[in-house]
């Protein structure tokens, strides 16, 4: 290529990397530096404070780090459970979607379509679905258990504050409601990855005479390995910034059980003023989705420069 | 196709409706309560009942507003919704496919470490770059405009956009390219007569992918655009129902008419936004 | 200021005194006629009562100025949480509105105050002679640094409690007045059936809430307004009180508390299953909204050890500091801090007039006794609406709360207190 060229096509991307470099790194790096600051109030104020922010919030004896470390846990439970599902019932569909079904566009269509409307309104859906409602006037779920008679098995859902270890119950609504929301990105992918099995290797192994399950879980199964570790990153990464849908459906929960660093992040600064602490949270949010995405990246590129 | 009537069908199928019976319970909800008097809403231990009849009152005032209760209604945020998906869209679209064209025909020095790092830009937890963002905004004058907004979904779009098109121009054969080279056309030139023209699936896939994510965002529109006239229609629908009406059966509405648009472009695209989420995975 | 303000104030004034005195809403002819252009007024009232009151004020201003244009800005949304921050990112873009809506005292003046944001209306004050026209507790509570920040409309009162007669009448009770009583008649309560105090934190403010007022009724009005300039010991004993007495207090609360909101709680009181609520007097406009009537079904009194004094708090309009129209601002705040401004508006919205001179014949029977009480009560200021301290103060003592109200430990929660008031920059 000329050497003329080389400098056209990067002319063409160059708006791109500057604001990209501005709006995405220039703005990571400008909270970093926020979140060694002192700024706490509608003033500025850029004094440098160390790593204060940073120990408060691991600081189990304060407030905020109590609520931190909370925050922490109910993302941890949060994403495995979310995973666990969208990957597990996202698989499942798929294969029952791949075994010619009349009417699969129908099916496929309802399973996907929760991915076309903004968490703000199914937020609001879920919610009022989980509402447990007062003791004598049930609502949601709670509301169906009393007219099938079985009023022992009502419960708070997302307002009820037990714990099983660290592991806070209000979170499985949540959890719920946004596996809803994303179970077709994963049954569309491997239903995808499916597809893209050759047939000749199905058809061979049943001329060899092998069950369909056992199909399944040697031949085709292993060939969808990529695409389950796509889904965990892309899933992943979703679960760790998590706060559109939980805001709305439960905001922090009583005793902050359904609390997570999105939230406290944003109450903390837009409500609190507390603009260090917040940048320190959320610089936090960012490195553990970096622990994710970097390794993945530089692991999928360099496949890719290899082919 | 022989239609075989056996026991695996039925635990097959049986699955199949009970997922979807499953899936469909929020969007009863969502509909029945929006046709639903205010009376009937009211009591959320009736959450389950049907309606008793076709009430539309709910979408008319949830549309137009009820101007005795100051509620303005919500034909004008629909409207901002458009007024800024719109121009977005296109525009990340566009970029993006430059972009693509960029990255997967004209690799230059440095470019295989460019692209993973413009890639990252669409995995940040978006509140970290949330308050640095207003700022700027304000400082450049574009706090609180239409055109903010959009500008940020434009950038933020730009790794997604760019990632699908560079993995959907990445199949155009090199031969073409050739061909094309040997003709005399520059790199302006391959783009428009070759790439150009193949490109309309991938800008079906990527407008659908933007359209929707953009149409739906929630954080950035609530905190950037916040006078209430400019408002795109999911901060004006979380408006209804935090307010203290709480009228359930004019929030549901609003938000069966939030949802109406993306469900539709869904609907009848669903193929195509298939695609785009496999495009939009880097294929390991 | 200059004198052709001066003139055109007592003119306003003049006028507005007139008006009532004719005993006619009609204005006698419109005064001022250079004041022209448009006014925007920022706020979060947009619907029910407020918006009513609101409108009633615009009449009001309409009246006294017919070629200004009144711009309704409003933001919906979570009690106000939205149009803070759209405020916030139109001043810090230098976009102010001419006046906005903010709860007077520590919330205004932590903020746009003390970020030079705002000008001073003391002036406005003096110059219609409202320094008479304001409980002296009140102006201090809107000012700092010798001047006054804002002026306040409506005053509602937070520590109330309010009952349900029949449920009290059965029970052979009649209401506490302090905290060993209540925790008897939470006791006889209990036995019967009934939950003694009904309270719904879902959104946590309502624990705030509550807990001022168990702070009030713990160390009285003085030490109480010590805690806000650290000259009460958050880490002393009389708090430590406090938190003994609201873990007490829970008790006796309804289980679902976590779930409900307060007005669902106030619900509960309405149905006769709980008996008490401890709640702001926008109890009254709810209670009156679902058919009862005040005095008939629902009573009410000081909550437990609060007699005599009353928190308050305040929705009032500040003039931001280089507010577009500057002189229409001020004419604006001029008509919210006049008696025919705040009869106008109270009424609608279930509040009293921050003014002590306000037609009581305008007023219900509720109202009414709050006046009485505003006018001879220690008035101190509300934490958990704005007025005793600044929101990012609040913010943190809403975290304790949302440990406290689940855990009840209490001195966990007396050392997040601390930690709160010297974060806030209050304590040392």
């Amino acid at each position: 290529m000329a050497q003329r060229e080389r400098w056209i096509a990067v002319l063409i991307v160059l708006p791109s990397i500057l604001l990209i470099a501005i709006f995405v790194y220039g703005f990571i790096g400008w909270t970093a530096a926020v979140s060694f600051s002192e700024w706490d109030g509608i003033v500025p104020d850029y004094t440098w404070a160390g790593f204060e922010n940073y120990n408060q919030l691991f600081n189990s004896a304060s407030v905020a780090g109590r609520r931190f470390t909370i925050d922490l846990w109910n993302t941890l439970f949060f994403t495995i459970f979310f995973l666990l599902i969208c990957i597990a019932i996202g698989l499942l569909l798929a294969i029952l979607l791949d075994q010619k079904i009349k009417g699969e566009g129908i099916f496929r269509t309802i399973y996907l379509f929760p991915m076309a409307i903004s968490f703000v309104v199914t937020g609001v859906v879920w919610q009022w679905i989980f509402a447990p409602g007062t003791a004598s006037r049930p609502r949601g779920v709670n509301a169906l258990l009393n007219m099938a008679g079985l009023d022992s098995l009502r419960w708070g859902w997302f307002t009820d504050t037990t714990e099983i270890g660290v592991f806070h119950v209000a979170l499985i609504p949540v959890i719920i409601a946004a596996a809803w929301q994303l179970i077709g990105y994963t049954m569309a992918m491997y239903l995808a990855g499916l597809r893209g099995v050759p047939e000749e290797l199905r058809e061979a192994a049943r001329v060899d005479g092998a069950t369909e399950i056992y199909i399944y879980r040697n031949i085709v199964l292993p060939i969808l390995r990529p695409i389950t570790l796509s889904a965990l990153i892309f899933l992943g990464h979703i679960s760790l910034k998590i706060f559109d849908l939980i805001y709305t459906m439960t905001g922090k929960g009583p005793g902050f059980v359904t609390d997570v660093p999105g939230i406290f992040m944003f109450e903390t600064t837009f409500q609190g003023n507390h603009y260090a602490q917040g940048a320190a949270i959320s610089s936090i949010m960012f490195v553990m989705v970096a622990l994710v995405i970097v390794p993945y990246l530089i692991f999928s590129l360099r496949q890719e420069v290899e082919i | 196709m022989k239609f075989r009537f056996s026991f695996s069908r039925l635990v097959i199928y049986g699955l199949l409706f009970l997922f979807a019976f499953i899936f469909l319970i929020p969007i009863y909800v969502l509909v029945s309560s929006s046709l639903k008097t205010f009376a009937e809403v009211q009591d959320l231990s009736q959450l389950w009942n049907p309606p008793s009849g076709f009430y539309l009152e709910s979408f008319r005032s949830a549309w137009f507003g009820v101007p005795e209760k100051g509620l303005r209604g919500l034909a004008q945020n629909l409207l901002n919704s458009f007024y800024l998906t719109v121009p977005a869209t296109i525009i990340s679209s566009l970029l993006g496919s430059l972009n693509g064209y960029v990255f997967s025909k004209w690799r230059f020095k440095g470019s295989n470490i460019i692209f993973p790092l413009m890639l990252f830009g669409m995995f940040i937890p978006y509140q970290s770059i949330l308050i640095p963002l207003t700022q700027t905004l304000a400082r450049v004058g574009l706090g609180g405009t239409l055109w903010g907004l959009i500008l940020v979904h434009v950038v933020y779009g730009i790794p997604i956009t760019t990632l699908i098109f560079r993995n959907y121009y990445a199949e155009v054969p090199i031969e073409m390219i050739e061909a094309a080279r040997i003709d005399g056309a520059g790199i302006f030139g391959v783009y428009a007569r070759i790439l150009f023209p193949l490109s309309i699936p991938g800008f079906v896939v990527v407008i659908i992918w933007q359209f929707t994510n953009i149409w739906n965002e929630f954080l950035f529109a609530v905190s950037i655009l916040q006078k209430a006239e400019l408002q795109p229609i999911t901060v004006a629908l979380r408006n209804l129902s935090g307010s203290q009406i709480k009228e359930w059966n004019l929030v549901m509405a609003g938000a069966v008419i939030a949802a109406l648009p993306t469900l539709i472009i869904y609907i009848v695209m669903s193929r195509y936004f298939i695609r785009g989420l496999l495009a939009g995975s880097v294929k390991g | 200021m200059s004198r052709k303000t001066m003139f055109r104030s007592l003119l306003v004034t003049l006028l507005v005194a007139a008006t009532l005195l004719s005993a006619c809403g009609t204005a006698a002819e419109p005064v001022a006629e250079e004041l022209a252009g448009s006014v925007e007024i920022f706020s979060w009232w947009t619907a029910g009562g407020e918006a009513d009151g609101l409108n009633a004020m615009y009449v009001v201003f309409d009246s006294l100025y017919p070629d200004i244009e009144i711009i309704n800005a409003t933001v919906a949304g979570g009690a106000g949480s939205n149009a803070k921050a759209v405020l916030a990112t139109r001043m810090q873009s230098g976009d102010p509105p001419d006046s906005f809506q903010v709860h007077a005292g520590h919330e205004l003046i932590d903020s746009w105050v003390v970020a030079d944001a705002m000008e001073p209306v003391t002036f406005i004050f003096e110059e219609n002679g409202w320094l008479d026209s304001y409980p002296p507790d009140v102006i201090d509570i809107l000012s700092y640094d010798g001047e006054i920040w804002s002026v306040p409309v409506n005053i509602h009162r937070s520590n109330v409690l309010w009952y349900n007669r029949a449920v009290f009448e059965e029970n052979g009770l009649t209401v506490p007045t302090s905290f060993d009583e209540f925790f008897a008649a939470a006791e006889v309560l209990s036995e019967a059936g009934v939950i003694p105090l009904a309270l719904g934190d879902n959104g946590i403010w309502t624990a705030v809430h509550l807990f001022e007022s168990v702070l009030l009724g713990s160390m009285g009005p003085e030490a109480y307004r010590g805690l806000w300039d650290g000259t009460t010991d958050w880490a002393g004993p009389e708090v430590a009180e406090a938190l003994d007495t609201f873990a007490m207090m829970m008790e006796y609360v309804n289980e679902d508390h976590a779930a409900l909101s307060w007005d669902q709680a106030a619900q509960y009181v309405a149905d006769g299953d709980a008996a008490m609520t401890i709640m702001g007097d926008w109890a009254e406009g709810y209670f009156k909204s679902i058919g009862l009537t005040p005095d008939v079904e629902f009573g009410w009194a000081p909550s437990p050890g609060t007699a005599g004094s009353f928190i308050m708090l305040s929705d009032s309009f500040g003039l931001p500091l280089n507010a577009p129209n500057r002189e229409n601002a001020i004419a604006w705040l001029i008509v919210c801090g006049s008696q025919e401004g705040q009869d106008a508006f109270n009424p609608l919205k279930g509040s009293i007039p921050a003014r002590t001179d306000g037609d009581r014949s305008l007023y219900d029977v509720y109202l009414q006794s709050a006046m009485d009480d505003f006018a001879t009560n220690a008035i101190v200021p509300s934490l958990a609406h704005g007025a005793a301290a600044s929101e990012g103060w609040s913010t943190s003592v809403s975290d304790v709360m949302t440990f406290f109200i689940t855990d009840l430990d209490v001195t966990a929660a007396q050392a997040g207190l601390v930690q709160a008031c010297v974060d806030a920059g209050v304590c040392e």
